[in-house]
């Protein structure tokens, strides 16, 4: 005997060998739901008009810390560049013969800085920083940049209105449908 | 005119007597002789050995059989080139696919290319799974055997890296292989689920527009791809060329989105947020974006130019003796199928159509071929696609006219080789 499942299967198959497309009724339906706990977990996603950013709050000196700790090695002294790339600097520079792309002269929105700390660095330990930490450094970040005070502190609320420096220099070529 | 001559394959192949008849300056010939049958020569049988006398090999038992194939130790040297990883890194960077020594337009799994920004996750398969979630009606969990029971659809696709051909961009030619320059560009057939039908799995809510989908390497590597592109040709891979991806391909699950910049095909897929906006990720900011001479960025430049390149003769790939050589190449569009490809001997003046293997599939590697009376002195090679929407591979000039020096990515401009009369073959702009 075919379970529920499997017998739905064998009529999508039978559907897509005779139409080539899948009516919706014919589904399987072979996906397990998943609870609100573990989408928590594993959501890593922030939209630059913040949603996702998780609670927390970082200053600039505390992210002064967390960039000697954990980024110095590669990002360099006020992350001005070591063997890995600049993250200050090239303001002003786009349109030159000598374009300078980090995150204070193109990167457009302040809350990737955070989506991608978060994701990717350390690149030898990621995941290891707290998002307190990932707010702080993203905070340095910023301030090593020019574009928020010594003394600001960011979280959810603040970080997507952070307005940065190349926010309108981008042309979409394309538009989804 | 026409005389006869003998083809010259530098890959490795035959030689015959063929009528000739130039199409184009320079001895290029017409492209009728790759289409006739039998071209594959009658010159080289050998005839029947009597009295037993047999080579070494075919007096004694062979191999037995063996669980998995390898290729004939006489080919070893045949592998992925300039493996390089970003200073400071062990798994951030490239290793090419070796081009000038591949036939046909399936590239063999073990020779594709890969770009990994942190390395290579040993991901166990028991425990992975897509989580499709966001803007749906019920977030839904597949691991690999749920997928493995829905139907899996066929995609015979090139797939290449949106910085594939970057070395272009160098002020003066870079002396390389062809595929030190161009080998961030394969072709499989990938194997897989429509992600239309996962995503009728979950139901959609109003307002969803894109998905954001991730990675399972340590940067959970991250991209933004229109829904409708997603609901489109969009499929989560789990086999090339027939057999489960490998893991420098994304096993055990990808994304696979064809035509499109490699990149957002993205390996190891362990989730899919469905959102009314992108996410607008490092990579797809960043990174790949193309940045004009003006200061501004083209943000979202999907699908990958119209291409060809010739991979042989290219350099290291030389000629002997004057006489008729085949010139071979691939060519490919993301915009559909290749309509024509041309192929100059004399550094563009003059044009002849080159015969087009039989398999021309739409978003696909085309295998083109010309055959070509080299005389003997100093000539420029090059090809040119055409695709199924008319647009012409542009010059190298063209594609530079107005990026910005710090512009990386969607290099398609014509690729031009210099054939010196020693037969050495070089990298020329022309």
């Amino acid at each position: 005997m075919f379970t529920r499942k499997e017998t739905a299967l064998i009529a999508l198959a039978v559907v897509c060998s005779l139409s080539g497309t899948v009516g919706a009724q014919e589904l399987p339906g072979l996906g397990t739901p998943v609870s609100a706990a573990e989408l928590a977990e594993l959501d890593y996603t922030i939209l630059p008009d913040g949603n996702g950013l998780p609670a927390g709050s970082g200053t600039v000196a505390e992210g002064e810390a967390v960039f000697q700790q954990h980024c110095l090695a590669c990002h360099g002294e006020g992350a001005a560049g070591g063997i890995n790339d600049a993250l200050t600097g090239g303001q002003g520079s786009l349109s030159s013969d000598n374009p300078l792309k980090t995150v204070g002269s193109f990167w457009p929105h302040a809350t990737t800085i955070f989506d991608y700390v978060r994701r990717a660095m350390p690149l030898q330990s990621p995941g290891i920083l707290s998002n307190d930490e990932v707010y702080a450094v993203t905070a340095y970040l910023l301030f090593q940049n020019g574009i928020i005070p010594a003394d600001s502190e960011v979280d959810a609320e603040s970080l997507p209105q952070v307005k940065m420096p190349n926010r309108e220099g981008f042309i979409w070529a394309y538009r989804p449908k | 005119m026409v005389m006869t001559a003998s083809v010259h394959d530098l890959s490795g192949g035959y030689m015959t007597d063929i009528d000739t008849e130039f199409a184009a300056g320079n001895g290029l010939l017409h492209r009728r002789l790759f289409l006739q049958a039998g071209l594959a020569g009658t010159a080289l049988l050998a005839a029947t050995a009597s009295g037993q006398q047999r080579e070494a090999w075919s007096k004694i038992t062979g191999a037995p059989m063996s669980e998995a194939g390898l290729p004939s130790p006489h080919e070893s040297h045949i592998k992925r080139l300039g493996i390089r990883s970003s200073k400071g890194t062990t798994g951030t960077g490239v290793s090419f696919t070796p081009l000038e020594y591949l036939q046909g337009m399936i590239t063999p799994s073990r020779l594709h290319f890969e770009r990994h920004h942190n390395g290579i996750p040993a991901i166990d398969p028991d425990q992975h799974r897509l989580v499709i979630h966001g803007l749906v009606e019920r977030p839904l969990a597949f691991d690999i055997d749920a997928l493995g029971r829905y139907p899996t659809v066929s995609r015979i696709n090139f797939l290449e890296c949106a910085g594939n051909s970057g070395a272009s961009l160098a002020a003066e030619p870079v002396q390389a292989p062809c595929s030190s320059i161009h080998g961030l560009v394969a072709s499989s057939e990938w194997g897989g689920v429509p992600l239309s039908v996962l995503l009728q799995e979950t139901g959609l809510k109003r307002g969803a527009k894109w998905i954001i989908a991730d990675g399972a390497d340590s940067p959970l590597m991250s991209r933004s791809v229109p829904l409708d592109k997603a609901q489109d040709d969009a499929i989560v891979a789990l086999y090339q060329n027939g057999e489960r991806l490998r893991p420098s391909n994304g096993y055990p699950m990808r994304l696979f989105l064809p035509g499109w910049e490699g990149n957002m095909s993205v390996k190891w897929l362990r989730s899919i947020k469905v959102t009314d906006q992108p996410a607008m990720t490092k990579d797809e900011t960043s990174k790949y974006s193309d940045l004009q001479k003006d200061g501004t960025a083209k943000l979202f430049t999907y699908p990958m130019g119209v291409k060809s390149l010739i991979t042989s003769p290219s350099p290291g790939l030389n000629l002997g003796d004057p006489g008729t050589y085949q010139i071979s190449g691939i060519a490919w569009s993301g915009a559909g199928r290749i309509r024509r490809v041309q192929v100059s001997a004399d550094g563009g003046r003059t044009w002849a159509d080159a015969a087009l293997d039989e398999h021309v599939l739409p978003k696909n590697l085309t295998r083109f071929r010309s055959a070509w009376r080299w005389d003997g002195g100093p000539a420029v090679i090059m090809s040119r696609a055409i695709d199924a929407k008319g647009t012409v591979q542009p010059t190298r000039e063209k594609v530079l006219a107005d990026r910005s020096s710090a512009a990386f990515y969607h290099y398609n401009g014509i690729q031009a080789w210099q054939v010196a009369a020693s037969g050495e073959v070089s990298n020329v702009y022309a």
